[in-house]
């Protein structure tokens, strides 16, 4: 089957453990106003086949060993999960590291062996906590966090390993109260490995000009570097083992 | 043989009468070390006090518009000046190229117009009696090519698809063996060169005069340099007994070379390993602690970061900057395994923290998988902070070259004192494709006489048709002007050489070979990516040609989009393959001087940008005058697929047709390298 994707990464450093292929797929059910890829919101993007991606991944397999593979990111992944899912499947097959970076906002309970099987091809989840307050992610997203947390639950009790991801942005999602709400929420997951917070950044801005849209976050600035310690102290970022 | 300096080494082939062998005396003698750099030392306050005179100097040379201060009066040669100190009590490594510090010396070998014109540039006036004496009396390498190129050649030169040549400068590129001086003292390599000399009789044909003219010439250099060291008081005629007489021999050897040629690249050698072994037994020895032995490679550095020639602005305008390529490279494998990294390995790299970071001397790590780890750390580690490393492949180099070669420039590599280069410069494919599609017409350029675009190459077919560029036609007109380009630079290059080797023939840097040398004929390609995008959008895309009143193509019209170099695809990729390969082929085909070795770069690390302004738009999209790509790197921003697939691209490229090296220029922010755990 083919997937929609946005644009590949061949040298991908920061989503997931050593070097990583990643794959940005197309389109987002989130509108983020932080968002650093707000080129991957709308359907569209280039069709490839699984088989084609597999082939464009492998090509890197020298660069793995050192606990690398792919990462799949988006835009959101799993609208396109039965595509990923083939992709992984034939990954797996070759030994790589298989990694998928999303929100889990479309978590579905009701469908929950689709989320399964490919979940059983994945070996780490990056998931994204975007805030712990429900109202707040709305505010921030456009939706609620309720299919995120579940999705955490989910992923806790299957004893599939995850990341956990936060994008700190001043006065939107920095403050204390937040913080460890979404501590003490983290807490009751069994399978966190790491967590990381990710300091907001504006490299995102240019985007948004050439897309022609308002830049909802005009004028915050990037967290300073205490506020990122502090918000590591909460979260005790990347020292929480399972 | 025997030496008293030798006291402590373990003999060899290299000990044995009649030899010249430094390799196998580094084999046989140094001490790999797999440990890391917790061993090292600070700056003692010599060195302190004696670097920041230099910085001051440094800083009134750059206040003073590039140029401290240039003799006016004084032919450079070896032994041409007296002493010349920065702060003679401090300095553990002396000599200078003139009788001042960053004072540069006049050089007019290379040819007397430049020399005059590079003076008059920084407000200095030649002194009329050199004038009289390179006008009149003695010819010039410059001179000599000129009175020899056929109109065809100044034509090419003057359109820029032959860039670069070292017909007004000198040709550079040669790495003497300077650790001979140290190893066997001036005394015992003037006795072999004269018993070279003695046997090499027979039939007077004009290759065998020459070879005894040249060794000759040879022999009056080394005595020369004696001279040189005796005006500091240092006597090299016998082997270095110390740490501190090998690395002042080795450095006398080299700064010998620097004042007797102004060569683009005067490249220094791989030096660090060898000097170890005289460090370890200094150390072993108790005369010599780890301060002293970092002392002396900070003074040495030091000295290195001094050498200056005195050029025209142009040339330093092509360069971006005043570069001298004082190329020192490190580490590495041995072929028997061991690694040749040494704790020497790591006090030379440790200056760039003493001393602070520089681009000269141009510090260049043989980089091998197999390499220590504490090692790779320690140059991630000064590469991180200082980003003053060059890295290169050792594990590619070290199949062809053995494990005692060095790099000349940037990427050009050569066994020790066995290889010796001809400097090439490059041809410009990327215009070569534009005379393709024009017939030989000059896109730019244009005929002082008519007015009309200039013929560069004798009147090929052009391309007439008004419809999208034919892939298959481009192709076969491309490879008839390939011909027609590898032909002629050829011959311009052969012809330069020649005369290189009559004006200014570096003697005391080919004293410091065998004197039964290989030599390598270095040409070289710019425009890589831009002619393979350009080549892949006539073949995947449509592109029509704009033509202007006179029906020359000077513009292009894409339609649709194209694979393009740099993206792992290998639609494009093997566009680049074939023309390396092709280009590479034509160069082969053809006489080559003195019968050297045809080898190829493709390495334009800054020129890239003078090379794009003489180029006129090309089929890829990319308008007249804009840069080419460095070396071999993609088409500024033409790489989607991030930094592997780039890479990767460039990987392909043959080595075995570019064996003077390829190049790529990277950089990366350290936060794109990933996060810290």
């Amino acid at each position: 089957m083919t997937g929609h994707i946005h644009s590949f990464e061949s040298f991908g450093t920061v989503d997931g453990p050593g070097i990583r292929f990643v794959v940005f797929m197309q389109g987002c059910p989130l509108r983020c106003q932080y968002c650093h890829n707000p080129d991957t919101w709308k359907a569209g993007g280039t069709e490839y086949s699984a088989e084609d991606v597999a082939k464009r991944v492998l090509k890197y397999r020298n660069y793995f060993s050192g606990g690398g593979g792919v990462t799949v990111s988006g835009g959101e992944p799993l609208l396109q999960k039965e595509f990923v899912t083939e992709l992984f499947t034939r990954l797996k097959k070759e030994g790589l590291n298989t990694c998928l970076d999303t929100s889990g906002a479309v978590f579905d309970e009701a469908r929950k062996e689709q989320f399964m099987s490919l979940l059983n091809v994945t070996d780490l989840v990056l998931l994204d906590i975007k805030h712990i307050d429900a109202e707040e992610h709305k505010k921030l997203t456009g939706h609620g966090n309720e299919n995120i947390l579940a999705f955490a639950k989910f992923l806790s009790d299957n004893g599939k390993k995850m990341w956990i991801r936060h994008v700190l942005v001043p006065g939107i999602t920095d403050r204390d109260d937040w913080l460890e709400r979404l501590s003490a929420f983290i807490d009751t997951l069994k399978t966190v490995e790491k967590v990381e917070v990710l300091p907001y950044h504006t490299m995102g801005v240019v985007k948004y000009e050439k897309l022609g849209y308002d830049y909802p976050l005009k004028g915050v600035e990037p967290p300073s570097a205490e506020r990122v310690e502090n918000a590591r102290r909460i979260l005790r970022a990347g020292f929480r083992n399972v | 043989m025997y030496f008293e300096a030798w006291d402590g080494f373990k003999p060899g082939k290299w000990s044995e009468d009649g030899e010249i062998n430094t390799r196998d005396f580094i084999q046989k003698n140094y001490t790999p070390y797999e440990g890391d750099g917790s061993f090292l030392a600070g700056p003692t306050d010599a060195t302190k006090k004696l670097w920041s005179e230099v910085l001051a100097l440094l800083e009134q040379e750059r206040k003073n518009g590039g140029v401290l201060d240039a003799d006016t009066e004084i032919i450079s040669q070896i032994n041409s000046h007296p002493a010349g100190y920065i702060d003679k009590d401090l300095e553990k490594i002396v000599g200078l190229q003139t009788d001042k510090p960053l004072k540069r010396a006049l050089m007019p070998f290379g040819g007397i117009r430049m020399a005059e014109q590079a003076l008059n540039m920084y407000g200095y006036q030649i002194s009329p009696k050199v004038k009289e004496i390179f006008s009149k009396y003695r010819k010039s390498h410059n001179d000599g090519v000129y009175d020899a190129y056929t109109p065809e050649m100044r034509r090419a030169r003057t359109s820029h698809i032959l860039t670069g040549l070292p017909d007004t400068y000198g040709r550079g590129r040669i790495i003497g063996d300077y650790r001979r001086v140290a190893l066997y003292g001036i005394d015992y390599l003037v006795q072999q060169k004269e018993a070279d000399k003695l046997a090499n009789n027979g039939n007077m044909t004009p290759e065998r005069i020459r070879a005894r003219e040249e060794v000759s010439d040879q022999i009056k250099a080394l005595k020369q340099l004696k001279e040189m060291a005796m005006s500091y008081g240092i006597d090299i005629s016998k082997p270095a007994k110390t740490a501190q007489e090998a690395i002042q021999f080795l450095y006398f050897g080299y700064l010998g070379a620097v004042k007797d040629q102004n060569g683009a690249a005067m490249s220094i050698g791989r030096n660090s390993t060898f000097l170890d072994i005289y460090i370890e037994r200094d150390l072993q020895k108790d005369i010599l602690t780890e301060e002293e032995a970092q002392e002396l490679m900070d003074h040495f550095i030091m000295k290195l970061r001094m050498v200056r020639f005195m050029r025209i602005k142009e040339y330093n305008e092509l360069f971006s900057g005043d570069p001298t390529w004082v190329t020192e490279s490190i580490g590495g494998m041995g072929i028997d395994g061991r690694t040749l990294v040494t704790k020497n390995s790591f006090r030379v790299l440790h200056t760039l923290d003493n001393l602070g970071p520089a681009p000269e001397p141009n510090l260049t790590v043989l980089w091998s998988k197999k390499l220590p780890l504490a090692f790779k750390r320690y140059c991630a580690d000064i590469s991180i902070r200082t980003s003053a490393i060059q890295y290169e492949s050792d594990d590619l180099m070290r199949v062809e070259m053995g494990d005692d070669y060095a790099i000349a420039c940037c990427v050009s590599c050569m066994r020790v004192g066995k290889d010796m280069q001809f400097f090439g410069a490059r041809a410009n494919l990327a215009k070569c494709l534009l005379y393709a599609i024009n017939g030989g017409k000059d896109e730019l350029m244009r005929d002082k006489a008519t007015g009309k675009h200039l013929q560069v190459s004798p009147k090929f077919e052009a391309i007439t048709s008004n419809d999208a560029l034919d892939y298959d036609e481009v192709i076969e007109k491309y490879e008839t002007m390939m011909n027609w380009l590898a032909r002629l630079y050829v011959n311009t290059l052969n012809l330069i050489h020649y005369m290189h080797d009559k004006y200014s023939y570096e003697a005391l840097e080919m004293a410091l070979h065998d004197t039964k040398v290989r030599r390598f004929f270095a040409t070289g390609v710019a425009g890589l990516s831009c002619v393979v995008d350009s080549l892949s959008a006539i073949k995947y895309a449509k592109v029509y040609p704009i033509r202007d009143e006179e029906g020359v193509v000077v513009d292009f019209r894409i339609e649709g989009d194209f694979p393009k170099y740099g993206n792992n695809d290998d639609r494009a990729d093997e566009i680049a393959v074939w023309l390396v390969k092709t280009f590479m082929r034509e160069i082969k085909a053809r006489f080559t001087y003195r019968e050297s070795i045809p080898t190829m770069s493709i390495l334009t690390i800054t020129s890239n940008v003078v090379y794009g302004k003489k180029t006129g738009n090309t089929p890829d999209g990319r308008k007249a005058g804009t840069p080419l790509a460095p070396g071999a790197n993609p088409m500024h921003g033409r790489d989607h697929n991030g930094a592997l697939a780039s890479l990767e691209s460039v990987a392909k490229l043959p080595y075995e047709f570019a064996r003077d090296g390829i190049s790529n220029t990277f950089s990366i922010t350290p936060q794109s390298l990933g996060k810290k755990d």
